[in-house]
């Protein structure tokens, strides 16, 4: 076993900490972090309660292989009913915190209730303390992880933190940890926030050593470090250019949408690439790209360290800014480049500082803004509106403009923080709002990769491309190549992947070891290091059992079919030009069919007998 | 040719597979708390430094022992701790003027690197070439070693 | 060549075991006049605490090592040096001739004038036979008053309460450790082991200890308190072991003056450890140190001198660890801080945690911390390479917790520019 069978309950509204053991039961079904975790909201929260009250809890998890030395094995999850979506929110983060919590002794932290004033929790091993955070409430994430690291006088602590926007209200803001890894969808940091916790600050010295079979790990472990450098994403792409190898790449398929996703294809994607950021500056001679870097674990290290151009308008005064952090990764790229038409690579990288210092998720974030600036280009918005910001698409200065807005939680930051959804309802542009389940999609258009799009149309948390990566397949031919525009045999596609996503993430492993990694290298980790049978087939029933889970969660809050659908640009207005020019998605050709794989209704809901044979 | 392990700062990613590897071999537990290479992070500059003892000739944690806990494992040139002898005086861990010998509070004792007897796990573990176990003349770690040594004036005087 | 060395603790061991690597052909010996082989002060505690045997103090491996190396052990006392006859004058009358003479005789425990401390029940703890008389006497459930809190004082607390006596401390000073913590650090020691549950009374003094009726001894403190005890122990500090060199031609002043070389005024007879008044790297001046580091040090380049090989010493760093009830404090070189100087401190009493570092200009010139165990040593690093830290002491004003990282981009190729 690879778990320390222990989680930590904080009832917050009585101040009280209280280990308990795991449910083992639980744990055989469910493994760990998202299916585990899925499993003990769903079995102590009212889907129907109100997201940012009390009655919410927010679980954060590690699994069982999170700490290990298996490659990626840093992750954990946060889990929630979504402010966002209202649907269940399960967003994954790597980093060090993780691991940190594994081995100060905890599975699981779960967070109820409603502290009365700002707290921090505090965990050194078995010493756990809710501490004030009146001190630091207000602060961003990365002064509060600086002001947290000096008053424990310990640079090795791990600290997971809310920043500014979360206490806002802002409904998109995410956790940070490690100053630039995010729990970052579905606004679990709000849900952090409403409950006044400011951060979970950790200090673990126990270690993780209660391997069920040393020598087998190791062996699987290692073969599986192999399939990783040898591969050609995970060996060669991912480490070289980081997640933004898929700019261009993306780009070129005609994948890549843009302007609010009205377009597909963005002139400026060699601008903000990851080609462009590896090119020497003409102001410093030094590239944006300092170096790669690795969460816990990982022998792949996809994670981009880079610096802004001193002299660059949206820095040039700032010098807490002229130093390197978390560079752009493909998505927040796309989200608050393409989508917004602003291809000034220093002022996305600014950007993306900023959302890291006040923990806000540039994909929601990002597409909000696109949605605001179709909205301002047509005229539902002004100046008045926006507090005199001229958010015109392409506009590097009003991107940073109304990116240093949000932060403050003033003004047009209101509206802007309620996400795409709830702005264009509000400014009566519902159709402009590219959302599945009120959450903002990430970078590849639906019209032209079909998977995508029934994958984020029935993606538990809105939608999302770390459901179900189908991309991997549509695309880059992992582990087989299909057509980007079929829409046959994408229901299977979707579901194998959205199975595999689950129990992935419910591991403790990082989702792009499986642009080389199938089950065959996953389940023999797994198994090596738990106790029970963790077979290839049982480790695809888990994750299909926590996709039904979701399911019925979401259900029971009042999801329906209904609720599985993309925006009608997507349905109706075709690709204008490239190499998907006039392609639609063609959800309606494969929904029924994933409704019926799945073994739900053909209204969507999961039937009885689909219960029983996965023991649900 | 006596080997050393030879760092590249400029090729560690800061995944710590060399703190797990090295507690793992050392306490049974994958556990950075207890790793004797430690991975040092330079946020602002984006560099990441693996770090641990250089095994320096001047020895000062050896000299400062006052039990004779620390000897020279004449196969390897490092200077390892007998756990027999060591009173967890904590001396040495003054003494070392590079901050690599340390206490361990779950021992009651000193800990620092000792080569793994001539296999380094974390170099084994290093999944990018940052850390290589490789021979001493030509890693250009003994003058790396040396730069940082010779500002001390204590070692000058036994040159 | 003929090499003798008085003293046969840390300083007189090493200096021996250099004398043997640069010299195989020289005659070594060691006179020392305690009972038993070359062992350390610095393990006593811990055998105070049974953590080991009397055998677990010793320097080197007696049945083996010093054979083994030819260096001749003679355990006797030197009543008195001859430096113009190079002479020394043993116990039993015997004289010795040498060539190079090596003052490596230590110090001793001083006792405060207070009426009382030659009674049974006072010792000193600074010998392995002051320990057998503690162990004697600190009986489970004794009541037992340890009169300085000093560094020794301190470093013995831990093996005292595990003997699960009760324990008083008293110390004149206002804080614990006052040589080696500020107020503040000093303060938290204090603290910590009021919670511990010994009774320490500060900024107060010992006025008389006085036969009791029971065996037992009462203890007057200038508080007013009087206190039963079955055992006092004083640790009010040590003084350097002159006394044989009075009437010879060895300046001395608190300890035996020496050069850059450790040579004494007479160019025969060095000194080395704790009797030697050597340099201290943050002053310049010539100080006694009195601490392990130091006399290793000593004896080292002490020895490479009366080689031949010519080596000079820039002075040693005052520094200090102690673990207090595993409360682990330390501190290096100008702790206290230089005028003009910077500093930088984060204080966290309610962790029992603190750190101090001292500048002058952009250089580290002394620190303390209390809780820190992990990579301190590099403290010493800092201090003594004299590192120019530039853009690293403003990270370090801001955060003094990251002295690591000051040090290795100040002294190792980072791989950027």
């Amino acid at each position: 076993m690879s778990w320390t069978r222990k989680i930590l309950r904080v009832n917050l509204s009585k101040g009280s900490c209280t280990p308990e053991p795991l449910n083992m039961e639980w744990a055989m079904e469910y493994l760990g972090q998202r299916g585990l975790a899925s499993k003990y909201l769903s079995e102590e929260v009212d889907p129907t309660c109100d997201a940012l009250g009390p009655d919410n809890k927010l679980i954060m998890a590690t699994g069982p292989l999170t700490g290990t030395s298996a490659s990626t094995a840093g992750r954990y999850s946060v889990i929630c009913k979504s402010p966002l979506t209202g649907a269940i929110a399960a967003s994954n983060s790597g980093g060090f915190f993780g691991p940190e919590m594994k081995f100060a002794g905890w599975d699981m932290i779960i967070f109820e209730g409603k502290s009365e004033k700002p707290v921090y929790l505090l965990i050194q091993d078995d010493q756990v303390e809710l501490r004030s955070a009146e001190d630091i409430w207000g602060k961003s994430a990365w002064e509060t992880d600086d002001i947290l690291h000096a008053t424990h006088q310990d640079p090795q602590m791990r600290i997971a933190i809310i920043g500014r926007t979360a206490e806002a209200g802002c409904l998109y803001a995410g956790i940070i940890n490690d100053r630039h890894r995010a729990a970052g969808r579905s606004g679990v940091g709000t849900v952090m926030a409403s409950k006044n916790l400011k951060a979970v600050a950790i200090r673990g010295t126990g270690g993780i050593g209660n391997l069920e079979d040393a020598d087998k790990f190791f062996e699987a472990v290692d073969a599986g470090k192999k399939v990783l450098a040898d591969g050609a994403v995970t060996g060669q792409g991912l480490p070289t250019y980081g997640t933004q190898v898929l700019m261009n790449v993306i780009n070129g398929v005609g994948g890549l949408p843009a302007h609010n996703m009205r377009d597909v294809g963005f002139d400026g994607a060699g601008d903000i690439s990851a080609e462009a950021m590896a090119e020497p500056r003409k102001s410093d001679g030094k590239p944006n790209l300092v170096t790669g870097a690795g969460c816990f674990a990982c022998t792949i290290a996809c994670g981009r360290i880079s610096t802004i151009d001193k002299t660059h308008f949206s820095v040039k005064d700032k010098p807490q800014y002229h130093g390197a952090s978390g560079g752009l990764e493909y998505e927040a790229a796309w989200a608050l480049g393409a989508d917004t038409g602003v291809s000034d690579l220093d002022a996305l990288t600014y950007v993306n500082f900023l959302c890291n210092e006040d923990g806000f998720d540039p994909i929601s974030f990002g597409a909000t803004v696109a949605a605001a600036m179709e909205m301002f280009q047509d005229g539902d918005l002004t100046t008045k509106d926006t507090g005199g910001i001229e958010l015109k698409f392409g506009s590097a200065e009003a991107l940073v403009a109304i990116t240093e807005l949000l932060v403050t939680g003033e003004g047009f930051a209101k509206d802007l923080g309620m996400g795409s959804k709830r702005l264009c309802d509000k400014y009566k542009r519902p159709e402009l709002s590219m959302t599945v389940k009120s959450q903002e999609f990430p970078a590849y258009d639906p019209r032209g990769i079909q998977g995508m799009g029934l994958g984020y149309a029935t993606s538990n948390r809105g939608a999302c491309h770390l459901r179900g990566y189908t991309v991997a397949s549509e695309v880059l031919g992992i582990p087989v190549k299909t057509e980007m525009n079929d829409a046959e045999g994408k229901p299977e596609l979707v579901k194998a992947f959205q199975d595999a996503t689950a129990l992935v993430d419910s591991a403790g492993l990082c989702i792009f070891t499986t642009f080389a990694w199938g089950m065959d290298d996953i389940a023999p980790q797994i198994d090596a290091a738990c106790e029970g049978d963790w077979s290839v087939e049982g480790c695809l029933e888990v994750g299909e059992r926590i996709w039904n889970m979701e399911r019925i969660f979401n259900q029971a809050a009042g999801f329906t079919a209904d609720d599985d659908k993309l925006p009608k640009r997507m349905l109706k207005e075709a690709i204008k030009s490239g190499p998907t020019k006039g392609q639609v998605s063609r959800l309606g050709e494969m929904l029924p069919k994933y409704y019926e794989i799945r073994g739900w209704n053909p209204k969507g809901e999961v039937t009885a007998e689909t219960r029983e044979r996965l023991s649900l | 040719m006596q080997k050393s392990l030879h760092i590249d700062p400029g090729k560690c990613t800061g995944c710590l597979q060399c703190e797990m590897a090295c507690s793992y071999d050392n306490t049974g537990t994958f556990n950075p708390s207890r790793s004797y290479i430690k991975v040092f992070t330079f946020h602002d500059e984006g560099r990441f430094a693996p770090y641990t003892c250089t095994q320096c000739d001047e020895a000062w944690c050896m000299h400062a022992c006052p039990v004779d806990a620390i000897s020279v494992d004449l196969a390897t040139g490092a200077k390892i701790i007998s756990d027999d002898k060591c009173v967890g005086c904590k001396v040495c861990t003054i003494a070392c003027p590079f901050g690599t010998v340390n206490y361990s509070q779950a021992t009651g004792k000193v800990v620092k690197c000792d080569l793994c007897g001539g296999d380094p796990e974390c170099a084994k573990a290093c999944p990018t070439g940052a850390i290589t176990y490789i021979d001493a003349d030509w890693t250009g770690y003994d003058r790396m070693m040396a730069s940082a040594a010779k500002s001390l004036p204590s070692a000058e005087a036994t040159h | 060549m003929q090499h003798i060395i008085i003293g046969a603790g840390p300083a007189g061991v090493i200096a021996a075991e250099t004398l043997r690597k640069c010299d195989p052909a020289a005659s070594v010996t060691i006179i020392g006049d305690e009972p038993e082989p070359p062992y350390s002060r610095m393990a006593i505690p811990y055998y105070l605490s049974d953590n080991i045997d009397e055998a677990g103090s010793y320097l080197r491996d007696p049945s083996t090592h010093y054979s083994k190396y030819s260096i001749e052990l003679v355990q006797e006392r030197v009543e008195k040096v001859d430096s113009k006859a190079k002479q020394v004058t043993l116990s039993d009358s015997s004289t010795r001739n040498y060539d190079k003479l090596l003052l490596a005789t230590g110090s001793r425990a001083i006792s405060p004038p207070i009426p009382g401390l030659d009674l049974p029940q006072v010792h000193s703890c600074w010998t392995l036979v002051d320990a057998r008389h503690i162990i004697e006497l600190a009986k489970p459930g004794a009541n037992v008053v340890l009169i300085g809190a000093g560094f020794i004082g301190c470093i013995i607390l831990e093996a005292l309460v595990k003997r699960k006596i009760k324990l008083t401390v008293v110390e004149t000073g206002n804080r614990m450790v006052p040589r080696m913590l500020n107020d503040k650090a000093g303060g938290l020691l204090k603290q910590w082991c009021i919670d511990k549950g010994i009774d320490v009374h500060t900024s107060c003094s010992v006025e008389s200890v006085k036969a009791a009726d029971n065996g037992e001894v009462q203890v007057s403190l200038s508080d007013g308190s009087k206190l039963p005890a079955a055992l006092v122990i004083t640790a009010t500090g040590v003084k350097p072991n002159i006394e044989m060199l009075e009437g010879t031609d060895i300046k001395l002043d608190l300890g035996v003056l020496v050069n850059h070389s450790m040579q004494t005024s007479n160019s025969d007879v060095y000194a080395a450890g704790d009797v030697a008044q050597g340099i201290d790297f943050s002053t310049g001046n010539f100080e006694v140190q009195a601490i392990q580091p130091t006399a290793a040090d000593h004896g080292r380049i002490a020895a490479l001198n009366m080689a031949g090989n010519i080596t000079e010493h820039h002075g040693t760093l005052n520094m200090n660890i102690l673990d207090t009830l595993g409360l682990v404090s330390c501190s290096f070189g100008l702790w206290m801080g230089v005028d003009g100087g910077e500093q930088a401190e984060l204080y966290n009493p309610g962790e029992f945690q603190y750190i101090n570092l001292q500048f002058d200009g952009d250089c580290l010139v002394g620190a303390s911390t209390i809780g820190k165990t992990q990579h301190i040593g590099v403290l010493r690093g800092l201090i003594e390479s004299r590192i120019n830290l530039g853009h690293w002491k403003e990270r370090l004003l801001k955060d003094p917790t990251c002295i690591m990282e000051a040090y290795i981009a100040s002294t190792q190729e980072l791989g950027y520019s």
